[in-house]
């Protein structure tokens, strides 16, 4: 098992990791979620010994990690830039690891041959990088990883810098050749929630250097024990909405809802599926964005700047009105301290 | 529009063709005249109105009133290789280090020291010679090649630190990185996976190395009197009261040949591109 314990880590005077403790066992996949700059490539580089952490620990299976240098660590890691060896064919780019950890250049290569045609590039082996799209040199650098067999991979945005449709299918790819990877410990860093949501055994989400929550992802998404962990996980962004609550919660202009809770100011974060068009709310256009067959219209809303979320595609023009109503009962509420209430 | 333009390009190449050709024309010509030849004077064209004579080559190799260049010409390849070897091997590891890793002393940082590297070849030759002559004369490696090759490193390899410091700069680290999670420790690291993506970089600081040492004459000159003699020096010792044109020219054309021989060789290296498909 991997364990990372109060693990902190400060690069050019900025806090990076903030006491990050969590376990990761063998066999899974856990998706590190968070937005760019949460701490997810800070956390792989300091597993994979590329960075210094000030103070905590690493270990795995009891064997303590944290002053190892990369060299020694039996890891693995994916970037996301395409790294491989412009030297090197594509086989030897595969067999490199084998090699430098001793084994017989013949064996190397047929084991770099197997898991290159695993990639798909079974035709590929003897052109160099240079030679070759930006999705298949990522599939050498996946299948580079992959033949060292070893204990722990982490796999860091790998398919960011690829074409929407490319990621879709590499994604499903890769889920498929992780799956016959038994007893390894994968480590994958998105910024995607609904990629997490699909690939992770195990999900944790993560802001500005902290674990804000951990668990199964559909528990996560939820239950968000957080307004910081519910904004991580939704995809379009979570609306925070501030009400007063007395007698019933009271949204202004939005109307009232009869939620049962204790007297205060408190934050109810509604997602944008719960956002419908019809309605007795006005509402300004200010985005319309057509992912798919999906649209996600952008509103303003009684000086609120909400988020809407179809499942149909809809034309829709910036300045267009638009009557809207929200399913307040669906949403979700946050104390003052950020923290979610029952209700 | 687009035939004037081949017509405008390919006259431009026959242009600048010619202007780098004609002084070797000229060169080749003239050693192969005598005396007569270069000062009689052409009724028109004078690199092919003349008798040709061998005189010139000839006074190259031992023959009356020339010299041998036969050991300066070694000399010369001896100490040029050497040390340009030297300089690539120390200015390379130095170069990667400062590429690589953060140094600090006193006020200085890595691009303190890199610039102190290079701030050497900043000095004119002249400030040098003096420290130089004392040093070589108290190891008493004076008028030798061991000594002229410790000088020669010494001037060499800033130029092969500064090549190489850019080159590296150029690599990316996550390439050092990946190497360091398939196993490799730094040394390792530099040997299997920098060093070969370094290949052009350490042609072109070899190349400006050999350059450098082959044609320095004034170090070549101070440094040495009558026991170790380098072409350049030697070349010189030709002339007399009576310029000897021809045997000049000669001996010009054999000066040049190891460099160009030396563009040939590294041509191919310099037109590849050699890290395409690092990181994307």
């Amino acid at each position: 098992m991997l364990t990372i314990t109060d693990l902190s880590l400060t690069e050019a005077k900025v806090r990076h990791l903030s006491g990050l403790t969590a376990s990761f066992q063998p066999g899974t996949l856990t998706t590190i979620l968070g937005r760019t700059g949460a701490g997810k490539t800070s956390l792989m580089r300091a597993i994979a010994g590329l960075l210094t952490p000030d103070s905590g620990r690493i270990a795995l299976a009891g064997s303590d990690w944290t002053r190892l240098p990369p060299w020694k660590r039996p890891v693995a890691m994916v970037t996301q830039q395409f790294i491989n060896y412009p030297h090197l064919n594509v086989r030897d780019n595969v067999a490199f690891p084998l090699v430098r950890a001793g084994v017989a250049k013949p064996e190397a290569a047929a084991k770099a041959d197997a898991a290159l045609t695993r990639v798909g590039l079974a035709t590929m082996m003897d052109r160099r990088p240079s030679e070759l799209s930006g999705g298949q040199q990522q599939r050498v650098a996946i299948a580079r990883a992959l033949v060292k067999k070893a204990p722990v991979l982490l796999l860091d945005e790998p398919f960011v810098n690829l074409d929407y449709k490319l990621r879709e299918a590499f994604r499903e790819d890769l889920v498929e050749l992780l799956a016959t990877e038994t007893g390894t410990t994968v480590l994958y860093a998105s910024t995607e929630p609904r990629e997490a949501l699909q690939m992770g055994d195990q999900i944790i989400l993560m802001a500005e250097g902290r674990i804000v929550q951990s668990g199964q992802p559909r528990s996560v998404f939820a239950a968000p024990a957080s307004l910081t962990a519910a904004q991580v996980i939704n995809d379009p962004p979570i609306n925070p909405i501030p009400f007063r609550q007395a007698n019933v919660a009271d949204f202004g202009a939005l109307g009232q809802h009869p939620f049962r809770l204790p007297p205060g100011a408190y934050t109810l974060g509604l997602r944008a599926a719960d956002i419908h068009p019809g309605g007795p709310h006005q509402a300004e256009v200010t985005l319309t964005e057509v992912t798919g067959s999906e649209t996600i219209t952008h509103l303003r809303l009684s000086g609120q700047h909400l988020v809407m979320q179809e499942k149909s595609v809809v034309p829709r023009t910036p300045g267009d009105q638009l009557g809207v109503s929200l399913d307040l009962g669906a949403g979700l509420v946050f104390g003052a301290d950020g923290a979610r209430k029952e209700i | 529009m687009r035939t004037l333009y081949l017509a405008f390009k390919y006259s431009a190449i026959l242009l600048w063709s010619a202007f780098v050709i004609f002084p070797f024309l000229w060169a080749l010509t003239t050693s192969f005249k005598t005396a007569n030849g270069v000062t009689g004077g052409a009724t028109w064209i004078p690199w092919v109105q003349y008798e040709p004579s061998i005189v010139g080559w000839q006074s190259l190799f031992g023959g009356a009133g020339g010299i041998n260049v036969m050991q300066p010409f070694a000399n010369s390849l001896i100490v040029t290789l050497t040390a340009s070897a030297i300089s690539i091997a120390l200015g390379t590891l130095a170069a990667y280090a400062l590429s690589r890793f953060s140094f600090k002393f006193l006020w200085m940082r890595n691009s303190d020291i890199t610039f102190f590297f290079i701030s050497q070849r900043i000095m004119p030759p002249i400030v040098l010679s003096i420290p130089f002559f004392l040093m070589l004369r108290t190891l008493g490696l004076l008028d030798s090649l061991p000594g002229l090759i410790l000088v020669y490193v010494a001037l060499l390899m800033p130029i092969a630190v500064w090549v190489m410091v850019d080159f590296f700069n150029g690599i990316p680290r996550g390439l050092d990185e990946m190497a360091w999670m398939d196993g490799c420790d730094p040394v390792t690291t530099f040997r299997r996976v920098i060093l070969p993506n370094a290949v052009p970089g350490l042609v072109v600081a070899g190349m400006f190395c050999l350059i450098f040492g082959w044609n320095d004459f004034f170090f070549a000159f101070t440094l040495t009197f009558t026991q170790t003699q380098l072409l350049p020096v030697a070349i010189v010792s030709l002339n007399s009261s009576v310029t000897p044109w021809w045997a000049l020219s000669a001996a010009a054309l054999v000066s040049i040949a190891p460099l160009v021989v030396l563009a040939f060789v590294v041509e191919r290296f310099l037109s590849k591109g050699g890290l395409a498909g690092a990181v994307r």
